[in-house]
């Protein structure tokens, strides 16, 4: 690999950049064997109880999974005694690899999308593979009324960002309730998402209803708008077309059910709202994002047929979150509203199992309802269970093993499979430790010669003042 | 009286999580400790005294607030109340040695909060002064098993005085255990703010630009210190003076809180969390002949040596954290309090971030991840109690089940590090304290909504 100087200045400079490193671990990490066979170990299937035996991957899928299951010729073999198999977990709110959060300067943002903002190399990738988590739904972030496109991705770490994404899964949309999209223009409280921006309607939970109606409504002019020229075109009539509006593209897929919303939401006015409002629409709302009061109403979120993606714990942090409970998830659960926990930060991505351990104290609910919050329920809420979630032969082998229960805080994950490729292993990652260290070493020694070396100031590649500055 | 009467019955029968009479839900409020009640016997318990081994089938007997004997077979007094511990766990109450629980309700509410004042230097703040009694986070935390926690002003440089205080009591003179703990002193610090949303992605051209000149960093470090170094100067002429009482002599109230600091009596709790800042600590502390204690010192596995070689003592910042640099090992934080017991260093937590107030109760769960990356079992359990009683200086008072110190116990139906264990009644001085709270009052509530 060509080393770029100006590369080099930058990863001295910014300790929080090392583009090398970052790519040593890609290519070390997604050194995987297509054919694994895990003996001896103990599997949490999800859907089907638990199992003291072996499990196949090959050919990317979960081939076998049962007692006693024969290694094929060239499987690599691994003793799972005392450890712990289970399905890859799936976070169903992250902001990992955005570049960029809240197109917050409109109400209504459906027009862009996630997908294009998506950087492979972040190293909360890596890290979220550490805690187990195979699979994210991306979201826009809450600054509007309507957000933008959200996007499901698995981990594939060393993978660019197409590759990554989550071949055949759903489209979604960002919507956001409450204290966020009302929050653009204020003064006070610097720091969080919109303070410091314009002024801009909405600046209360009224205007938040009546510019997800007026957005709606305009969809649907727009709809029957492009029907009325469709159904003229087929009759063979001479029309122009109407003018694409890509705002409005997002939004008649959402009333044709094919793009689902993801709501971010807190108090039980706002979320029964929202209820209203899409059955007005006629359409669903997927899951209700953070529904920290989601608690209240449960028995109507269950009606309405949505989903609850929520924190295990976390509360207070704002106004809005003043009411929040840690059995929120399972009065969730026990009411009949499919629940999930999701981490919505990078850092609690990283124990979204341990997470799901405290449901099993607040709130009761079983070890498997537990882990369900974090595998097969996101996997529905993202309808893809039919890929992941679970461990049921034929599906994608996305699977973790642990060295204890995933449920004890005294678990940690040791190896992480993606589509039968492994992309996360503990024992390599430790090893691969000195090596990386003394790469480093020996890129910020080369640096410092070109630094010092006679020609190492001017010419092409010369440092900018900025970096200059950064460097003494 | 009436609530731990109504625990022993209830314990007698297979705990339920809240031994407590049902509140009116909702309403805000939470019952108060029960008056009286503070003598009493736990038997046929697993004892973990972390001062000792652990006692199988053991007993603790309580009289008036304080523990008089911990053992098997004890013989207790005729008269006293036995509370049935078969088939649970004591523990001695966890201690957070570092929040700001008390001093800020809701995060984004600037009227609730009570940890900043204005100014770089404010050693006659005293953080007991602002707390709240009536905090729904104290009963949150307190139903975790966090019996007692150190309360901290933050700010510039010095930002106050921490203090311990107990998760319980009717007013702040109740809570309080050391109002004047030590000294918060944040060390100055060559600032090289980072980009990227939630620090996880940062762009990085952008990051550079958002950070201004290193010259200028530096140049307003250097100025900090300057001023630093000056302030402990004049306080050491100000005790001097105050000692001749020279004519015309005035009181000052910033200096006058700056002389146990100076004398060595009160430690200086120092926020010094990159490898140079924590260095830039221990030169300070030589310099001016302090007692120190080094606050989130995250990159302190970088200088176990000289941290051990200055008997200082560490209290670090939650376990789980994202690791500072982009290229550290993904397990950096996770392994850092492993890395300081094995340098035998003192060290404890303290569950301060950003979301301090809210992440106080899930203590245990820091101390727990360690062992899950190699601290052992034990060590974790001490971090949290003992060792935050020796730090903070009142292992007399708290932090294990002997002899003579004060009943601040759980009962828990499983080891307090995991997350799916229940502490079942918390004790503080002895006094059943109240394990409702807010979140659990909304739980009777709402879990009972009809369908």
């Amino acid at each position: 690999m060509r080393i770029n100087r100006r590369t080099l200045l930058i990863s001295l400079a910014a300790p929080v950049a090392t583009p090398f490193l970052t790519k040593l671990a890609a290519q070390s990490a997604a050194s995987g064997n297509d054919t694994v066979l895990i003996q001896n170990a103990t599997i949490l299937t999800i859907t089907n109880g638990t199992v003291k035996g072996s499990i196949l991957l090959q050919g990317g899928k979960i081939a076998a999974l049962g007692e006693k299951v024969l290694a094929p010729a060239g499987a690599k073999v691994i003793d799972g005694a005392g450890k712990f198999v289970m399905p890859g977990i799936i976070d169903c709110h992250s902001h990992i690899m955005a570049e960029a959060i809240n197109e917050g300067t409109v109400s209504v943002s459906s027009m862009v999308g996630i997908e294009d903002v998506l950087n492979p190399e972040d190293v909360g990738i890596y890290r979220a593979l550490a805690g187990g988590v195979t699979t994210a739904n991306i979201l826009h972030g809450s600054a509007n009324s309507i957000g933008g496109k959200t996007i499901v991705m698995k981990m594939r770490w060393g993978k660019n960002a197409q590759t990554m994404k989550f071949e055949g899964a759903a489209p979604g949309i960002k919507f956001a309730l409450g204290e966020n999209p009302k929050r653009a223009g204020q003064a006070v409280a610097a720091g969080l998402a919109g303070v410091g921006s314009a002024p801009r309607y909405p600046a209360t939970r009224m205007g938040v209803e009546d510019v997800i109606r007026q957005a709606f409504n305009d969809a649907k002019d727009y709809k029957s708008i492009w029907a009325t020229y469709n159904a003229k075109l087929a009759k063979g009539e001479v029309v122009m077309p109407p003018a694409r509006d890509l705002k409005f593209d997002a939004l008649v897929e959402v009333l044709d059910g094919k793009r689902l919303v993801h709501a971010h939401c807190y108090r039980q006015d706002e979320i029964l709202m929202l209820i209203h409002v899409a059955d007005d629409y006629g359409f669903k709302i997927r899951t209700f994002q953070h529904v920290l009061e989601g608690y209240k109403v449960a028995k109507e979120i269950a009606a309405h047929g949505g989903g609850a993606s929520t924190f295990a714990d976390w509360w207070a942090y704002k106004l809005e979150a003043n009411d929040a409970i840690p059995y929120n998830a399972a009065i969730l659960v026990k009411k009949g509203v499919l629940t999930s926990l999701n981490s919505d930060d990078a850092e609690l991505m990283r124990h979204l199992d341990k997470e799901a351990a405290k449901t099993v104290k607040y709130g009761g609910l079983t070890e498997t309802e537990a882990l369900s919050l974090i595998t097969i329920n996101p996997a529905k809420q993202l309808k893809i269970e039919n890929r992941v979630g679970s461990l049921e032969v034929g599906k994608d082998a996305d699977v973790l093993l642990y060295d204890a229960h995933p449920l004890s805080n005294f678990s940690k994950v040791e190896k992480v499979w993606i589509d039968g490729h492994m992309y996360f292993d503990r024992d390599e990652d430790i090893s691969n430790r000195t090596k990386k260290d003394l790469e480093k070493k020996a890129l910020i020694q080369k640096a410092a010669a070109d630094q010092r070396g006679p020609g190492g100031r001017g010419g092409a590649t010369a440092p900018t003042p900025q970096e200059e500055g950064n460097n003494q | 009286m009436r609530t731990l009467a109504i625990f022993i019955t209830t314990a007698s029968l297979a705990l339920v999580p809240s031994p407590v009479t049902a509140q009116p839900a909702a309403t805000g409020i939470t019952g108060a400790p029960a008056a009286g009640g503070d003598s009493f016997v736990i038997k046929g318990a697993t004892v973990h005294t972390v001062s000792g081994a652990d006692i199988p089938n053991g007993s603790v007997i309580v009289r008036n607030g304080k523990i008089m004997g911990v053992g098997k077979n004890l013989p207790a007094p005729k008269d006293m109340k036995v509370i049935d511990g078969k088939g649970l766990h004591v523990y001695p109450g966890m201690i957070d040695a570092g929040t700001e629980i008390g001093l800020i309700e809701i995060n984004s509410v600037r009227e609730t909060s009570d940890t900043t004042e204005l100014g770089k230097f404010n050693p006659q703040l005293v953080a007991l002064t602002a707390v709240n009694p009536e905090s729904e986070h104290i009963p949150v935390t307190r139903f975790n098993g966090i019996t007692s926690a150190i309360t901290m002003p933050s700010g510039q440089l010095i930002s106050g005085q921490v203090s311990l205080i107990h998760l319980d009591g009717w007013t702040t003179d109740e809570m309080g255990i050391k109002p004047r703990a030590g000294l918060h002193l944040r060390m100055p610090a060559i600032a090289t703010p980072r980009g990227g949303f939630q620090g996880d992605s940062g762009d990085i051209p952008a990051a550079l630009a958002a950070r201004g000149s290193f010259t200028q960093a530096k140049q307003n470090f250097d100025k900090e210190m300057a001023e630093l170094n000056e302030f402990f100067e004049t306080s050491r002429r100000y005790m001097q003076l105050k000692a001749a009482q020279p004519a015309g002599f005035k009181p000052d109230l910033k200096l006058e809180a700056m002389i146990p600091v100076i004398e060595g009596k009160v430690p200086v709790l120092i926020t010094a969390v990159l490898e140079r800042e924590i260095k830039d600590a221990l030169a300070f502390a030589e310099k001016q002949k302090l007692k120190i204690i080094l606050l989130d010192a995250q990159e302190a596995y970088k200088v176990t040596k000289e941290i051990k070689a200055a008997n200082v003592p560490v209290v670090l910042g939650p376990t789980l954290s994202l690791p500072i640099n982009e290229d550290d090992p993904y397990d950096r934080q996770y392994t850092t309090p492993a890395d300081l017991q094995k340098a035998g260093i003192l060290f404890s937590i303290g569950t301060l971030e950003g979301k301090a107030n809210l992440a106080s109760r899930n203590l245990p769960y820091q101390a727990a991840q360690a062992v899950a990356f190699g601290l052992p079992h034990d060590e974790a359990i001490k971090a949290i109690t003992q060792n935050a009683a020796i730090i903070w200086g009142v292992s007399d008072l708290i932090g294990t089940i002997e002899e003579g110190k004060w009943a601040d116990l759980l009962l828990t139906d499983g080891d307090p590090l995991e997350a799916t264990t229940t502490v079942k009644q918390v004790f503080i001085k002895g006094k059943a304290s109240d394990m409702q709270s807010k979140h659990k009052q909304l739980y009777d509530k709402y879990i009972n909504r009809p369908n």
